[in-house]
């Protein structure tokens, strides 16, 4: 990265707080891309979490002070972008429904609506991005999360990106639109359903008989694979930047160090 | 009906671990939701016929007030008679009242969730009139005690041999050794004991899946003909249904079945339309000698004026139950009130209140597909997350709950100390879990670890990192 006056389009990243906190290389995956489709990377001190909790549980008060938080975190990036469809859902589609309309807060949360993406929707849609850097050999298999999917129509661009890695092999499971039952608070409140919808989910990624199941969030990432892992499963879970960044040296989510 | 909706999660635990129930949820996914998908594929227009469903409705609920006086004023022409009940007691008792004056014994009635929502059955059988369902659903269920799990599969989660079973129980006066293996075959046998009960019947008694205010006519569809019988060979036909249900013309009516019948079974159109404008006329081959109409509220003008309007746009197709992956996974009856899925998570708040049903809206992921097949397209995650604000407002959320929401809202306001203790946070689970990469139990999450592990964290928060990648940078440069 160069800190010169580049004509470089500025990314600020939004880290998201489950990749801050429990699997950082998703982020350097996302950061490598992102400067490999062109761009300058700033990572804004002043972000915590896109206030998903708050707002799912009813807190809009405190929603909406941590939507004004971290707008003002990107102030002077041209773009913001997550590793994730559920915190750039967030930011994109439910910040502005946060502010009341025809205010000063309202204007800038759409304004800032705008320039926020989902990480492979943004180096595909907006940087045109066909090739990545990364490299791997085997079978995957591509959860679509849900509101990647259904709030910010991600389905064909991980699987371009994915499909462009020579040696790899892109197989379908069944139901990879149906949620997997993380859902966030949801896992936690309503832990059984959650877990009977999991267990639907880790059926079908057994059924695709694949090396590594990949998705774009990390909340589903870390249900999915810590069903896998108390059934033993030997499939590996990745989030979907880690294997189009090349960046595969940290075991896979929940395996074992050695 | 007496409300569970509190005792949603044990319902939902109990339903989890009913062999038979999953056996027959498991049919959904291949069955209802299949044939949507591919009743859709067929019809190019569908969505563009969706946005025209939810403006039609969104204006007649603008002016509902108008269209219902403008049916009324249609219904009393075509010599119906209007009973307009608050609630769900006015109702059963005009009904009652209708069922009374007409020397009435024996009451035949069509499919109806409005009818299940005030109780219907118990209140006219507690005076002493034989009410019997003629629904093949709706049938097998008053057989079995039960109420309906579905609103437009009232029995979905029943299997065959349950049913089977239940009619060689019931039905002990016919021979022992028959055939009751194909659905065929129930069919019949339940239309052989419901024929003598059409034939008998002094009041039909059926739903209404719309209202026409320009004619004063009701619709109802179905696939088995029975609210036909139901509605024509007793002497007086009631419809029990809510305000939310009129539309403005014949027109928008059809319209609206295209929509129907595609989101709820994938068929182009429901087996029988029927459309009823009062009693029988001079010159009718067919009909009643009375034709009453019982238009409910309970609660839905209050939705009306509230954040909660766009939930009465619903045209009670089922689609949302059918691929919500919670129903799909605990059935409707664990949702404990009349209406269960996305829809009932909205609905049910609204009838029965907060405080019983605060479970509801909560049980959701926001997953989003509810919303993706609604015909009306109806926010359902956005209305459910509406409940969940009144619930927090309101000091309905669990004290637990809001402790733990409200310190990490004050954390994540703090932007250093939020870093600071995520470092910690990191490094101390990172030790916790040795080299295991994830814990098979946390005392935090230990719904969460009681069916799977949970992945340990690297050890480094990336703001961590990336400050080290940034000043391994800033050396470079400098050295160079």
């Amino acid at each position: 990265m160069s800190d010169t006056a580049s004509n470089r389009p500025r990314v600020g990243l939004f880290v998201t707080c489950l990749v801050d906190l429990f699997r950082p290389s998703v982020a350097m995956a996302a950061a490598k891309l992102i400067e490999h489709a062109g761009c300058d990377v700033v990572v804004p001190r002043a972000q915590t979490c896109c206030g998903q909790p708050a707002y799912n549980s009813g807190d809009r008060p405190d929603a909406k002070a941590l939507a004004l938080q971290t707008i003002a975190a990107f102030d002077g990036c041209n773009y913001v972008v997550a590793p994730s469809g559920s915190c750039a859902g967030m930011l994109k589609a439910h910040y502005p429904r946060l502010m009341d309309a025809g205010t000063t807060d309202y204007a800038r949360a759409a304004a800032f609506s705008e320039r926020v993406h989902e990480l492979v929707s943004f180096l595909v849609d907006v940087r045109g991005l066909r090739n990545v850097p990364g490299n791997f050999t085997g079978t995957v298999t591509y959860h679509d999360s849900c509101s990647g999917l259904r709030e910010l129509g991600i389905k064909t661009q991980p699987r371009q990106l994915l499909t462009s890695i020579n040696g790899l092999e892109l197989k379908e499971m069944a139901d990879s639109e149906i949620c997997c039952g993380f859902g966030g608070a949801f896992s936690v409140k309503f832990p059984d359903i959650s877990n009977a919808m999991v267990e639907k989910k880790s059926a079908n990624i057994a059924a695709a008989d694949v090396d590594v199941i990949l998705a774009g969030d990390l909340g589903c990432l870390m249900n999915m694979a810590g069903k896998l892992r108390r059934q033993k499963s030997s499939t590996a879970c990745r989030h979907v930047a880690e294997i189009l960044a090349g960046e595969l040296d940290d075991p896979p989510i929940a395996a074992a160090l050695d | 009906m007496q409300p569970t909706a509190h005792d949603f999660k044990s319902n939902a635990r109990a339903a989890l671990a009913d062999k038979q129930l999953q056996d027959a949820l498991s049919g959904l996914p291949g069955g209802l939701v299949a044939q949507r998908a591919a009743a859709r594929a067929r019809l190019p227009e569908f969505d563009g016929l969706r946005d025209y469903g939810r403006d039609l409705r969104n204006h007649t609920l603008e002016h509902l007030d108008v269209y219902l006086e403008r049916y009324e004023t249609a219904l009393i022409k075509a010599g119906g008679h209007v009973h307009w009940a608050a609630n769900g007691e006015e109702a059963c008792a005009a009904i009652l009242r209708i069922c009374q004056e007409a020397g009435a014994k024996l009451v035949t009635k069509g499919k109806s969730m409005v009818s299940e929502e005030i109780g219907l059955n118990a209140r006219l059988e507690g005076a002493g009139l034989e009410v019997v369902e003629t629904d093949l659903g709706e049938y097998i269920l008053q057989i079995r005690h039960e109420t309906p799990s579905h609103i437009i599969a009232p029995a979905i989660h029943l299997t065959q041999g349950q049913v089977e079973a239940d009619f060689r129980r019931e039905h002990a006066h016919l021979p022992a050794n028959r055939r009751l293996v194909d659905p065929a075959e129930l069919v019949d046998e339940a239309r052989q004991i419901l024929r003598e009960k059409f034939t008998g019947a002094d009041v039909g008694i059926t739903g209404a899946n719309f209202l026409i205010a320009e004619t004063g006519s009701s619709i109802i569809v179905t696939n088995e003909g029975n609210g036909d019988l139901t509605q024509s060979l007793a002497k007086v036909h009631v419809v029990i249904t809510s305000i939310d249900k009129v539309v403005p013309t014949l027109d928008d009516a059809s319209a609206l079945l295209r929509l129907l019948a595609r989101s709820a079974t994938g068929q182009e159109i429901t087996s029988y339309t029927t459309f009823s404008t009062g009693p029988r006329h001079d010159g009718d081959p067919d009909g009643p000698e009375a034709y009453h109409v019982v238009l409910l509220d309970n609660g839905r003008t209050e939705l009306l004026g509230s954040e909660f309007r766009e939930v009465l746009r619903c045209i009670r197709c089922g689609a949302c139950m059918n691929h919500c992956p919670v129903y799909n996974a605990v059935g409707g009856h664990a949702y404990g009130w009349v209406y269960p899925g996305p829809i009932g998570a909205v609905l049910n708040p609204g009838f029965i209140g907060i405080e019983e049903a605060g479970n509801l809206p909560n049980a959701s992921t926001f997953c989003g597909r509810c919303e993706a097949v609604c015909p009306m397209r109806i926010p359902l995650p956005k209305l459910m997350r509406h409940w969940r604000e009144r619930e927090f407002a309101g000091g309905g959320t669990p004290f637990s709950t809001r402790i733990a929401l409200k310190s990490w809202a004050a954390l994540a306001r703090r932007p250093w100390a939020y870093h600071f203790l995520a470092r910690l946070t990191s490094r101390a689970m990172k030790i916790a879990s040795g080299r295991n990469g994830a814990f098979r139990w946390l005392p935090f999450a230990a719904g969460w670890t009681g069916g799977r592990d949970f992945p340990a964290p690297q050890g480094s928060t990336f703001q961590e990192l990336w400050a080290a990648r940034q000043k391994q940078a800033a050396k470079k440069r400098s050295g160079r």
